[in-house]
């Protein structure tokens, strides 16, 4: 199978990621910053984890001084998606991947890099690949950096609006796929009543939120697992 | 800095590069388990939903504001807007929101 292998149309491909992560990073860095997490603290996180919806679910629990286990927990369930993300891309990539790029490749391997990568016809070799990482890497520190270093500077009024940023990339990526299967919709409204119960509901509020997602997340989505299985090659997108 | 944020670091980089590198390292083969492959597939949609609702009305500083952008954000969605746009436009609606309601 023909191979794509150029760096700059990865980097190229990139760069719509990278514009986005920005954006979401620069939001990430004003909220740590306000939960108690210093400056470098918060770089630090977004350098070595390069996941949105984990590390906003990781540091409440860390500023909150929640349990290593909890937090462990809560990352593994949260980010449990990318190993399937993981498994679709290694049928996807090229001869020219080595072992050692694989360990490379895969720490920035997010919804975003999956979605332009296994949407191309061809395979993709590493050159393209370590390309396509590079850009949203760059962005997504250098949004965290300038989010928690200059988000106290900014109006209350903007930082704010900032505050619904990634919520609304969440939206972005849930709505239109419950558009699309009824199966989806119908287990995301029975984990966001669940979300809810626990939330609103007095003594189960007092649950970490870590716990919550994994509890409310995982029992919705095993029970929709047994009563709708996914088709053969829905996961494919 | 203490040093148990090193720890909450390791940890929580730990896990997350884990399960990313592990399948990508591993796994040669197709899944072929429906529960397992469903249950991936469902997971990401839950999460996301879980974390958003009902945090995102506390997620700005007034819950009029916060109610109208997650309107915009799920509307746009529907009919198609990219990730950017959708974040930016809820973000940029909470701001007149809040705007207009100190003037009013």
């Amino acid at each position: 199978m023909k191979e794509i292998n150029n760096f700059l149309r990865g980097i190229n491909d990139g760069i719509p990621i990278c514009l986005g992560y920005i954006s979401v990073a620069f939001a990430f860095g004003i909220f740590s910053t306000e939960s108690g997490l210093s400056v470098l603290e918060t770089l630090l996180i977004s350098m070595t984890n390069v996941t949105s919806a984990g590390q906003l679910a990781g540091v409440p629990i860390i500023a909150g001084g929640g349990s290593f286990i909890e937090l462990a927990l809560a990352q593994f369930v949260i980010n449990l998606r990318y190993s399937l993300m993981s498994v679709s891309l290694s049928q996807k990539i090229g001869k020219s991947v080595r072992m050692a790029d694989r360990f490379i490749i895969s720490f920035v391997n997010t919804d975003e890099v999956f979605a332009v990568a296994s949407s191309k016809e061809e395979n993709i070799g590493k050159k393209y690949l370590y390309g396509l990482i590079l850009t949203p890497y760059i962005g997504w520190s250098i949004g965290t950096l300038i989010g928690a270093a200059a988000g106290n500077v900014l109006p209350e009024s903007v930082v704010s609006a900032l505050g619904i940023a990634i919520y609304g990339m969440f939206i972005a990526i849930v709505v239109p796929q419950a558009k699309i299967s009824i199966s989806t919709l119908l287990c995301v409204l029975l984990a966001i009543s669940l979300s809810c119960i626990f939330y609103y509901t007095p003594f189960l509020n007092t649950i970490p939120s870590g716990f919550t997602v994994i509890l409310c997340a995982g029992l919705s989505s095993a029970l929709f697992a047994m009563i709708a299985p996914i088709k053969e090659g829905q996961n494919d997108k | 800095m203490t040093n148990n944020f090193w720890i909450y670091l390791l940890v929580m980089a730990g896990v997350t590069y884990i399960v990313r590198m592990l399948p990508f390292v591993l796994v040669k083969e197709k899944i072929r388990n429906k529960f397992i492959i469903s249950f991936l597939y469902y997971i990401p949609y839950a999460v996301l939903s879980v974390m958003t609702i009902p945090a995102i009305f506390t997620s700005t500083s007034e819950t009029v504001s916060a109610i109208a952008g997650f309107a915009v954000a799920v509307v746009l969605s529907y009919f198609s807007g990219s990730l950017l746009k959708v974040a930016a436009l809820s973000c940029a609606c909470v701001y007149i929101v809040e705007f207009v309601m100190k003037i009013v």
